[in-house]
């Protein structure tokens, strides 16, 4: 029996190694960053985010769509937490269709922190149409979409290199060390000094790397920050009861000649 | 049943429990005589309940805000996660929560195959226990199409192929199951409904399960037969209540581990690409919990071959009592047995893991030998160990194993009456 109970951990550990992830031959594996949002007690870094919203507004934003964010998310708790006049400002940028009107017409009209994220394009089919028949994705979700997640997003932002001798690329078609195939349509959008920060911060490729993937991230998963709060406090409770409980079977446990 | 008549107190209970034993039952829950070696590996019972109980009701709260149609489910799901209030919490602990369930059925049946706790008199309990496990994975496999990631589809896709294997009506079978000519929106619809019928199904299957265990009572790690009640036993209520309760705290900690710091590691990241019909992802692996039945699948280069072993290697468990000829229970006491147990556990993992790589070179080989053995440990192990086996003697009582190491005959029965 105590053989068996001992084996408990072994079986355990074994059996999360069965899900080990896949490998895929013709690809550098990710560079590591220590993302401030990792770990159990992770948070975003609130400059960063804001930054990482201009490079998306700037530059992502002209083929990238988001479409399962609002405006008002910008300025939640846990998010780039931009002041409520700023929300209003950033969505009164953009144009938005509504309608129909009493005439049955639609209109357009300035956007309300209440609206989604504006779509660069009116649906998938135009928005490859526009990119030499290459989708590009949604990235509401783009972060949880990918092996590797942030890492893998900051990666490829930073991966683009000329082509080993021997290989040829198609027209449109970029090389870059971290994309499965090492091919991309995407072409490289990112060069130093491209973008003037609000924070005066120096545009490199990498910081903005950094800080778009960042953004990414959060959009990705806006309930991280509240999720490891929760995490914490939830994991002390159950200690705390547990103890409790253990200590409560001992006593109840200590009537019989039976060890427990 | 040994437990005595019931009678209750009060005037009214006594004529509401003479229309409807409601209080008789909970006395006989309460005091039912539960041998007191029990070990932690008998906890997960408990912890399979709550397991239940929490699937249905995170799933009924999603429920009310999932959308079932191809084209707006992927961000009804975003919509839960983002909008609704803690549906990131809903969503997480029920998805997580399905990957806890199978950790835990897992142990469940694997502490019935040591302790042979699907021997006689246990066998339907056994049985239910088994058409519970189908009934599970069927709603698992349904749950996570509901999504419609890639994953979700293309999963949903090659397991309703499956039946295409059957000879001569296989295509119409596929074509039914689906609704229309592909997976598509009313297979979305169907899933749904029964993915939401099934917990249901399987919570009537657990009363009878739980029902079928009180007819014999509860099987030990000594693996005999006890009196009950006697000094074996102890009151269900407070000892297994409060031993279950702590060992369902310490799971409940693990659960809680993989919810809130790491929720998205037992999925796959496919499965937040919304489903493309057009683009197949490069591996369509199923959940961690099917792999082991995904390798045998894909181990035989016939489609319905495979198809007919991998339904065998499940409906074999079902003639599991009738296949091991052993009349020692537990795996205590059968020193052989004992060690193909572990080649089975270790033989299902190996399956497990090769059925997440892709069916080729060494996995596939690895697969196939998987197989054989995991066939052969039924078929031949079991019944041929059980003749030749010399197991070791086993106690006339649970109290006498706890005595052993010379303790004194008088001073055995002084601890014994204590009880």
């Amino acid at each position: 029996m105590k053989k068996f109970n001992i084996s408990l951990n072994k079986i355990i550990i074994l059996l999360f190694l069965t899900i080990k992830p896949l490998h895929s031959a013709e690809m550098t594996d990710p560079i590591k960053v220590d993302w401030s949002f990792k770990g159990l007690t992770g948070t975003f870094d609130r400059a960063s985010l804001q930054r990482g919203f201009q490079v998306y507004k700037e530059v992502c934003s002209s083929c990238h769509s988001m479409q399962y964010l609002s405006y008002r998310n910008l300025g939640e708790s846990g998010g780039p937490e931009f002041t409520e006049a700023e929300v209003k400002a950033i969505a009164a940028s953009f144009e938005v269709t509504d309608g129909p009107d009493s005439q049955g017409e639609m209109f357009t009209r300035p956007g309300r922190p209440s609206d989604m994220f504006v779509s660069p394009h009116p649906n998938k089919e135009a928005a490859a149409a526009a990119n030499g028949g290459a989708y590009p994705p949604d990235m509401s979700v783009l972060v949880k979409a990918r092996k590797g997640g942030a890492n893998y997003i900051y990666s490829v932002l930073v991966g683009y290199e000329d082509p080993p001798p021997g290989v040829t690329l198609d027209q449109g078609v970029y090389y870059n060390k971290y994309m499965i195939g090492n091919k991309i349509k995407m072409p490289n959008n990112l060069e130093d000094g491209l973008i003037e920060y609000a924070d005066g911060t120096v545009s490199t490729v990498d910081q903005m790397a950094k800080d778009v993937t960042t953004f990414l991230a959060w959009a990705a998963e806006p309930e991280l920050e509240e999720r490891h709060r929760t995490g914490v406090k939830v994991i002390i409770y159950l200690v705390l009861l547990t103890t409790l409980v253990y200590l409560s079977m001992k006593k109840i446990w200590s009537r019989v000649d039976t060890e427990v | 049943m040994s437990d005595q008549e019931y009678i209750p107190k009060s005037k009214a209970a006594k004529w509401f429990n003479d229309r409807l034993p409601l209080l008789t039952l909970g006395a006989h829950l309460t005091d039912y005589p539960t041998p007191k070696n029990l070990n932690y590996w008998w906890t997960f019972g408990g912890i399979l309940t709550f397991c239940l109980i929490t699937q249905i009701v995170t799933g009924i709260v999603l429920a009310m805000h999932y959308v079932a149609h191809a084209d707006l489910a992927f961000g009804s799901v975003e919509h839960i996660m983002r909008n609704v209030n803690y549906g990131w919490l809903i969503r997480y602990i029920h998805s997580n929560g399905a990957s806890m369930f199978f950790l835990a059925v897992y142990i469940h049946i694997f502490r019935s195959l040591f302790y042979g706790s699907y021997k006689s008199p246990r066998e339907i309990i056994w049985i239910l226990g088994l058409m519970i496990y189908l009934l599970m994975m069927a709603a698992a496999f349904l749950g996570y199409v509901l999504p419609w990631g890639q994953m979700s589809f293309w999963g949903a896709t090659v397991i309703t192929n499956l039946f295409s294997a059957i000879p001569l009506v296989g295509e119409s079978i596929t074509t039914w199951l689906w609704g229309a000519y592909s997976v598509d929106n009313p297979t979305l619809n169907r899933f749904f409904s029964l993915h939401y019928l099934f917990p249901f199904l399987i919570l009537g299957l657990v009363v009878l399960h739980i029902w079928a265990l009180h007819i014999p009572g509860n099987n030990n790690p000594v693996g005999i037969d006890i009196k009950k009640p006697s000094k074996d036993t102890v009151p269900f209520h407070p000892y297994i209540t409060i031993k279950d309760a702590f060992a369902l705290l310490v799971f409940m900690i693990i659960f809680a581990g993989f919810v809130f710091f790491t929720p998205n590691v037992l999925g796959h990241s496919d499965n937040y690409i919304p489903a493309n019909p057009l683009v197949t992802p490069a591996h369509i692996v199923p959940e961690w919990y099917l792999l082991p039945f995904y390798a045998i699948l894909r181990s035989v280069p016939d489609k319905l071959g495979g198809v007919i072993l991998m339904f065998s290697a499940i409906f074999i468990l079902f003639v599991l009592p009738w296949l091991d000829t052993s009349k020692v229970r537990s795996a205590v006491f059968r020193p052989l047995y004992r060690q193909f147990f572990w080649i089975l556990v270790i033989d299902v993992l190996m399956l497990g893991y090769v059925g997440a790589m892709p069916a080729e070179g060494v996995y596939l080989v690895l697969a196939r030998v998987g197989t054989i053995y995991y066939f052969l440990h039924f078929i031949v192990i079991l019944p041929v160990v059980g003749l030749l086996e010399k197991t070791d003697p086993i106690p006339m009582s649970i109290s006498e194993p706890v005595m052993t190491g010379g303790a004194e005959p008088s001073l055995a029965r002084k601890l014994n009456e204590k009880v």
